[in-house]
């Protein structure tokens, strides 16, 4: 009865090669999806590091979880194929498998040197598991937050790309406003509005709510402070693009507008805009 | 004692903040101001706060407070030149400065003083300016 006093990390430097070779033919069947995406050479190499970092924390001995230090360079290590599956697109269950499929061809060589003694195949195999399983794990967070920083990324994209103020002509400026207006665009609208005014020495600014699609209290709220700030500063603002439901909707919330100028178009807030600075638009021919 | 200028030119005053505003020198500045204008009949008040990046409640408060009694002094006041920045503090503080005119640039508010000095009664405010 061949029994073995081997630990874990042994066993991995002893069987390397083999198992090397059958966990990356395994994983390379679990990816086939994405061949284009990931080279084989570089799962290889992957695979080749993962390797390196196991048997290496496993050797020190420390069994007590992913999260001491000579856990690191394994972390650092998933990190990083983690959050670079992430942005490749692949799901977090092909992330994680690349670590869950390390057990099949791990737990074979186990076997291989315990044979018959099952007290401690079984000890062996419930330490490797839990470390692997708990490997699988963090690398569904990492990958999580990668795609929370993509996420994020693209809101703060959408978010200046989404107020743009414009001159309409010599004092007037328009911000059209499209989509929904929410604490973080406002604040952002307040801002580029007012520091236009201050570099164009606009004296009116015309709010267009055309693209808002609902006018709850907070979003008046936030309106009614960026023409409030507009207003300290020296410039009036006019608020257009009113639709009649929402005309509605303001009156049944009991917001009061009254002391805001507001238009149901553009063209009417413009001609209003050119009235107060003191313009106005004729034929060209001169017949009025 | 630290204190804020205020300059003569003809009928109106010329008030330019060019350090933090502390509570001490806001109330000086209301004294003298509310002195300066019974002392020379001014008709215009101008308040140049271009220069300041901070404000409290306080501040801003002292601002109205100031307007009204100019009003009450036959005076009209116009605040002129202020920052993005402190607009949205006020704002945020929930002080709107009702019945405070404002203008973007001294030029902008020397024109709104002469104008409503010419005119005579009209208040105007809520940022609705002569052209």
């Amino acid at each position: 009865m061949p029994v073995t006093t081997l630990g874990l990390g042994e066993v991995l430097r002893k069987h390397r090669e083999s198992i090397l070779a059958d966990w990356s033919r395994d994983l390379a069947g679990a990816l086939s999806r994405h061949k284009d995406l990931l080279r084989d050479s570089e799962l290889r190499a992957q695979c080749h590091d993962f390797l390196d970092q196991l048997s290496k924390a496993m050797s020190s001995g420390e069994a007590a979880g992913i999260q001491g230090p000579e856990w690191a360079g394994m972390r650092e290590l998933l990190g990083k194929i983690s959050s670079s599956r992430a942005i490749q697109g692949f799901t977090p269950a092909e992330t994680a498998t690349f670590v869950f499929s390390f057990k099949k061809p791990f737990f074979a060589r186990l076997r291989q040197e315990y044979g018959q003694d099952g007290d401690g195949l079984f000890r062996e195999i419930w330490s490797a598991g839990q470390v692997l399983d708990e490997l699988g794990l963090y690398t569904t967070e990492v990958f999580q937050k990668a795609r929370e920083s993509v996420i994020g990324r693209q809101q703060r994209e959408m978010l200046e790309l989404s107020t743009p103020v414009v001159k309409l002509f010599d004092k007037i400026l328009a911000l059209p406003l499209i989509g929904t207006l929410d604490s973080a665009r406002t604040q952002m609208v307040m801002e580029t509005l007012l520091k236009e005014i201050v570099a164009t020495g606009s004296e009116i600014a015309i709010l267009d709510i055309t693209g808002v699609p609902t006018v709850d209290t907070v979003v008046a709220q936030h309106l009614i402070k960026t023409v409030t700030a507009a207003r300290l500063m020296g410039a009036e603002c006019i608020i257009s693009g009113i639709r009649p439901q929402i005309a509605q909707t303001i009156v049944h919330l009991g917001i009061s507008l009254t002391d805001v100028v507001t238009k149901a178009t553009l063209a009417d807030a413009i001609q209003v805009a050119l009235e107060r600075v003191g313009l106005a638009v004729a034929e060209a021919n001169g017949r009025a | 004692m630290e204190r804020i200028p205020i300059l003569r030119m003809g009928n109106f005053l010329l008030v330019t903040i060019q350090v933090d505003m502390h509570d001490r020198l806001a109330m000086t500045l209301q004294e003298d101001l509310t002195k300066k204008i019974a002392e020379t009949g001014a008709r215009g008040v101008m308040i140049d706060i271009s220069a300041l990046e901070m404000v409290d409640s306080f501040i801003g408060r002292m601002m109205s407070h100031i307007s009204s009694m100019a009003r009450i002094l036959d005076a009209k006041t116009v605040v002129v030149g202020m920052q993005p920045a402190v607009a949205i503090t006020l704002v945020e503080l929930g002080l709107s400065l009702k019945g405070v005119q404002t203008a973007l640039t001294v030029e902008k508010g020397v024109r709104y003083l002469e104008q409503a000095v010419t005119t005579g009664g009209g208040r105007r405010t809520n940022g609705r300016r002569p052209h």
